[in-house]
């Protein structure tokens, strides 16, 4: 782990190495730990640092990329060589775009030091707080804990610097019934490791478990659904991401207009759907720098500054993503691709919209997410892990899985009620009723 | 690799430039040090000495030690512009043990020494004892003999690695060129090559050098009609391979004529690109399927998939037992049904084999990652389900005494576990063609070419799209469809067959991406069967309006 004056240290002393037209430094490291568990017993556990830097030489439109992982000056030196030899030799990039100049990035909320201290001990207590009470209980835990703490640091010949330090933690939990009828799931995400309780959503996952057993078939047809937000979530993310402007303005997205153009400016979902990424939201703090990236919000970074962004305001489609050159051609700002996505919601609670409910079926969790027909954003999958059918305001009996075959799209339409987000799988999403949600056919699985 | 950071090498020329999201560990080279040789094998010897000698004076009973030197190479390109071109190394060596009952591992980058290997022993021996605490019941390891310095290479022709770059981006804007001269808008295309250069050594007294090359020439065709606006895509129906270069030398017996042509074990990219962009055009045209119930005639390139998922999947031990419940999931194929020797899979047609070995196949190694020699096994027999894939710490769970040998890690930095076989359908006995085939069939669909998929984590319910659909009527071929899916149950899918044709239609399809794990890991594996026949199958129709 580097504080930002060690890595602008390091990154100052590559560019002062270089010799190509522009050069561009990324600089990443920390660790990460894991434990794995399954049969009410720790399986693996392992713990990792790395730290890594890559270095891009640019002549004209013609870029070459070398990474190393020793950092003396004889082998910054010789990577920067490395990096600019195989740029003399790689073809020209007709879409290249020069490289930014200095930006202004948010200062971020990515790090607790909470986080930062986990060590093995916390693992395996964190690990014996899920499995021990499923024990007693005389169900199966399999669960899996991973946490990451780590800087990323990017800097180039224009002058460009950024430098960002987060952390993570990544908790999912399933407890099967001995007899193999029930299952439950529960997964939580923070940045703050303080803030999650393993126990707390493993007793989730039991209660879900104990209670799916011995589920009962319905037909498959169109339902009216509370998707909790660990199912919607994929669906919404899988959304999200085929927003790119290019392809629908080439015409292959759900995006590309009849005729040329794109569906920017289009009221295409309810009024109430809301959806925008905040690099500042307390529940959700992300990188300061776009454009992709890997664990640390390093990596593919192309330096553009992730600021607040509005996708879908009231139903109609406000934002699209941009490549730098997709942007420059269609002259218009190069909004780099969301991170963590936002999603409105209200006031209620899960409980308040089964309440609210007359028929509907409750879904924990939707699995194996495929797409159908990009056109439509079509996806197939199916429920999983606690799947109950309301009636009266009531849940009855839990129900036999289903396939779904849905498009994000229609369901955004076919929007009934909206709770009180909270964070799923890097994002925020309240849980969504949801009308003539199309499951169409049953699995036997649990 | 993973199928994430294949994703994002693909999309990085997109993204504009600057630093590929690289697996853990790896570095990018220059394309010459993909044809330097690594270290050599008494060195090798050496570190792995070190390894055992360390983790036994700390009182392991068992350690193997796996040193690994991998490589990539990615061109990546869209219609006349090359947008990528990445060579990956990464170096390292993973040291597993048992200490007091329990596995430890621990791996070391770029280890060149022998106190370098040493110390992850001594690690991976600490961390064994540490887990020893919250263990249930010691380890149980199948005995495995000890083959002494042995030795196996795939048996390519032509390494990929060999092949300067500039012939593989002139192959590719050829290959571009071509759809876009027969009706494709867009296009991108893909060559990804892989050399996992490893080294296998146990205290059973193994020393195995494998040198394993695979190769997967790949692109997306787009074809958009403006009146409609709506756009069609094909992909290649290549297969990625364990081969060489020579993959993209077909000879004619390679090809199989036919309503398209589809390929063995030598692929003509070109040709292949000029007919799905005329079909991707053509789909555009096509009648959108009408639900219900029809008899499948699936080819090879698209039903490696649904064995994949339906067979493969469920016959893995580990997930029979519930050690992925938690992601992957757990099987419906569990051991009371193979206990009672008497569990229907599939008809009497159906023969599933497990094969390690299998020439021109991604699983093929001549050792697996613990040490084990591999083979061919059965999975089922004319329809009965007799056995399962399980690996040296769980083949006691199902009476037998030795290892199956399909134990893989995708990385010495990565623990080795149960993976998937190259679990294939055996070719039908009695001579049959896919033309006979389809004069049997009154009302069906012709599938070519994987598209979408989905199963349940039981492995039950699957959905399954493709690439190319054609309607048969009355045993004759009418046209082509749109708009189709699947779906089925896996046991009354495979019961469902009625027929599977000869060893001649027989080819291997296969994925560079199956995931398995936490953290995940990708496994490479190939699936063969000849053209089969589904009987009664449930057809969606998957056109929406948004």
């Amino acid at each position: 782990m580097l504080t930002r004056e060690e890595a602008k240290k390091i990154i100052d002393k590559v560019l002062s190495y270089a010799k190509a037209d522009e050069t561009a430094v990324s600089l990443s490291g920390g660790r990460t730990g894991n434990i794995r568990y399954a049969r009410n017993s720790v399986s693996t556990s392992g713990e990792s640092d790395n730290m890594s830097l890559a270095i891009t030489a640019v002549y004209g439109k013609r870029s070459g990329t070398a990474t190393i992982n020793e950092f003396d000056d004889a082998s910054l030196e010789k990577t920067v060589r490395r990096a600019e030899e195989i740029a003399r030799l790689a073809p020209e990039n007709p879409e290249y775009m020069p490289m930014l100049g200095p930006q202004k990035y948010l200062d971020t909320n990515t790090y607790a030091e909470s986080t930062a201290k986990i060590d093995p001990e916390y693992r395996a207590k964190a690990a014996f707080d899920s499995i021990d009470p499923c024990r007693q209980k005389n169900l199966t835990a399999a669960g899996y804990l991973e946490d990451s703490t780590g800087f990323s640091a990017i800097g180039n010949s224009k002058g460009l610097f950024g430098y960002n330090r987060s952390t993570g933690v990544e908790f999912s939990i399933t407890v099967r019934t001995a007899d193999g009828l029930g299952s439950g799931y529960a997964a939580r995400d923070v940045n703050d490791t303080s803030k999650l309780s393993t126990k707390a959503a493993t007793e989730v996952a039991m209660q879900k478990a104990l209670a799916s057993s011995s589920a009962r078939a319905l037909e498959p047809g169109k339902y009216t659904v509370i998707l909790e937000p660990t199912a919607s979530v994929e669906l919404l993310q899988n959304m999200m991401g085929s927003m790119d402007a290019r392809n629908a303005d080439e015409g292959r997205s759900f995006l590309s207009k009849k005729g040329g153009g794109t569906r920017l400016g289009e009221k295409l979902f309810d009024e109430r759907v809301n959806i925008i990424t905040d690099p500042m939201n307390a529940e959700l703090p992300l990188s300061p720098f776009g454009g992709g990236g890997g664990r640390f919000g390093g990596g593919g970074s192309d330096g553009r500054p992730q600021e607040k962004v509005a996708w879908i305001e009231n139903g109609v489609v406000k934002n699209m993503y941009y490549s730098r050159y997709w942007a420059d051609k269609k002259g218009v700002k190069a909004i780099p691709s969301p991170g963590g996505i936002i999603m409105a919601g209200g006031t209620q609670s899960l409980a308040d919209l089964i309440k609210s409910t007359d028929k509907g079926i409750l879904v924990t969790r939707l699995w194996y997410i495929r797409a159908v027909d990009p056109q439509t954003l079509l996806y197939t999958g199916l429920t999983r892990d606690g799947t109950f059918y309301i009636e009266n305001g009531q849940i009855k009996f839990p129900v036999k899985n289903f396939r779904f075959n849905e498009s994000p799209v229609i369901m955004l339409n076919n929007l009934e009620a909206l709770g009180k987000p909270v964070r799923a799988g890097g994002h925020l999403i309240p849980p969504m009723k949801i009308r003539d949600f199309t499951f169409t056919s049953l699995s036997d699985a649990v | 690799m993973n199928r994430r950071d294949f994703t994002n090498i693909l999309g990085m020329g997109t993204a504009g430039l600057m630093l590929p999201s690289l697996p853990a560990f790896s570095r990018t080279v220059a394309p010459e040090a993909l044809l330097e040789t690594g270290v050599d094998v008494a060195t090798k010897k050496r570190l792995a000495d070190a390894a055992m000698n360390a983790a036994k004076s700390r009182g392991a009973t068992y350690t193997d030690v796996r040193i690994g030197r991998y490589l990539n190479q990615f061109v990546v390109t869209r219609e006349d512009k090359v947008q990528n071109i990445v060579n990956t190394e990464s170096y390292g060596v993973g040291v597993r043990v048992i200490a007091d009952g329990c596995w430890g591992f621990a791996a070391v980058v770029d280890a060149r020494s022998e106190a370098d290997t040493a110390k992850a022993a001594e690690k991976a021996v600490a961390i064994a004892k540490a887990n020893a605490r919250l263990m249930k019941e010691p380890v149980q390891l199948a005995p495995q003999k000890g083959y002494g310095e042995v030795s196996w290479k795939a048996p390519i022709t032509k390494n990929a690695f060999e092949v300067p770059i500039k012939e593989k981006v002139d192959l590719l804007m050829e290959v571009n060129g071509a759809a876009l001269k027969n009706g494709a808008n867009y296009v991108n295309s893909v060559l990804f090559m892989v050399n996992e250069q490893k080294y296998f050594a146990s205290t059973d007294g193994t020393y195995a050098d494998q040198d394993i090359h695979r190769m997967w020439p790949l692109f997306t065709v787009t074809a958009i009609d403006p009146k409609t606006g709506k756009f069609e895509t094909r992909q290649s129906l290549s297969a990625p391979m364990g081969m060489g270069y020579e993959y993209l030398q077909a000879n004619p017996s390679d090809k199989i004529t036919g309503i398209t042509t589809r390929y063995n074990k030598g692929y003509d990219m070109l040709e292949d690109v000029t007919a799905a962009a005329k079909q991707a055009r053509a789909k555009h045209a096509a009648k959108s399927v009408e639900a219900g119930k029809y008899d499948l005639v699936l080819d090879p390139s698209h039903l490696w998939l649904t064995i994949h998922e339906s067979v493969g999947h469920p016959l893995e031990l580990d997930r029979v037992l519930g050690y992925e419940a938690n992601f992957a999931g757990t099987s419906f194929a569990t051991l009371d049904k193979w206990k009672s020797k008497n569990f229907n899979y599939g008809s009497k047609l159906v023969n599933l084999v497990a094969d390690k070995t299998q020439v021109g196949s991604l699983g093929a190694v001549g050792y697996d990652d613990e040490g084990v020699k591999c083979k061919q096994w059965d999975l089922v027999k004319d329809g009965t389900l007799v056995n399962y894939q399980a690996i040296r710490d769980q083949v006691h769970i199902i009476g037998e005494n030795e290892s199956q040998g399909c134990c893989y890690a995708d990385s010495w930095s990565s623990v080795q576990f149960q993976r998937m076989a190259n679990v294939s359908l055996a070719a039908g006995k009695t001579p049959l063609s896919v033309q006979q085939m389809i004069k049997d069939v009154k009302k069906g669909i012709y599938i070519i070419g994987d598209g979408s998929f989905s199963i349940d984590q039981q492995r039950y319910n699957f959905q399954f799209g493709g690439q190319l659909f054609y309607e048969i009527k009355n045993g004759e071929i009418a046209g082509m469809l749109k708009d189709v899916a699947y779906q089925s149950n896996t046991q009354e899918f495979w019961n469902s067959c009625a027929a599977v044709c000869d060893e001649k239609d027989y080819r291997l399809g296969g994925s560079f991406f199956d995931g398995k794990g936490q953290p995940p890991q990708s496994s490479a594996v190939s699936h063969g069967s000849s053209t089969t026949r589904f009987n009664g199958v449930n057809v969606i129709n998957t056109a929406r309006k948004i």
